[in-house]
């Protein structure tokens, strides 16, 4: 499938990966799939909880947590996600993925994003070097959960 | 009793395309248990291989995470919801 989304919701995701430059940001991507592509309605931004060490800690630890912080790990608060999800159900659009970004880093998923991923969802990650959003990719999780396929992003002008 | 279990996108090709199952349960794993036996494929993606929870699963009922409540050991009532939340994580390569 293609993730179809237009230029405007583009930058609301490179303007929010440029904002929370050194740390890394995340969101979430809400609207249709009809089985050829996923249609974005709506770019939500999210908050990191990785800024909140003590309670990331207690939902999803790393292994390092002097080394896996806000700069280089990003955990979505799932009560978030939650009412997110809620809130795309009543206006019957589906959570199709989400977007994170890679500061200093190329737009390639890491092994700790495949080992985290879930099948079916858009992963968008955006790479930001020095402050400046520059380069997206989006990736699926292959079946097997092997490895990350990936999707071609259509944007919408 | 029945509980409501909802089930996130990438979990609904494992349950007919289902966007909510129903099962009869007075616990929180109960309802998971007998969600996993009716739809075999879908609990390779709830369970380790010791059988426990992953860790990459949340589960909430109502609006609160039963981590802070009685865990899987928390009861559940008729007409509850349950929600799997898909733990959201990635980062750069360090």
């Amino acid at each position: 499938m293609a993730l179809r989304i237009r230029a405007a919701q583009r930058d609301v995701i490179y303007q929010h990966a440029a904002r929370d430059y050194p740390s890394e940001c995340c969101g979430v991507l809400l609207g249709t799939a009809d089985g050829e592509s996923k249609q974005v309605a709506e770019v939500v931004a999210l908050k990191n909880l990785r800024h909140d060490p003590r309670h990331a800690q207690e939902l999803l630890p790393v292994d390092d947590p002097a080394r896996e912080t806000e700069r280089n790990r990003f955990l979505i608060d799932p009560l978030e996600q939650l009412r997110v999800e809620k809130d795309a159900r009543a206006r019957r659009w589906e959570v199709l993925g989400y977007y994170h970004s890679h500061p200093d880093h190329p737009a390639r998923p890491s092994v700790y994003d495949r080992e985290h991923a879930w099948p079916w969802y858009s992963y968008v990650i955006v790479s930001v070097e020095g402050g400046i959003a520059k380069d997206w990719t989006c990736w699926v999780l292959a079946e097997d959960g092997g490895m990350f396929n990936p999707e071609p992003i259509e944007v919408i002008e | 009793m029945a509980v409501k279990i909802m089930i996130p996108t990438p979990l609904r090709q494992y349950v007919g395309k289902q966007d909510q199952v129903e099962v009869e349960a007075k616990t929180v794993a109960e309802a998971l248990s007998k969600l996993a036996s009716e739809y075999s494929e879908l609990r390779r993606h709830l369970y380790n291989q010791e059988g426990k929870l992953r860790s990459f699963v949340n589960v909430y009922l109502g609006d609160e995470d039963i981590r802070f409540l009685q865990k899987e050991q928390t009861p559940v009532n008729d007409n509850d919801v349950l929600s799997i939340v898909p733990s959201i994580a990635g980062g750069a390569a360090q």
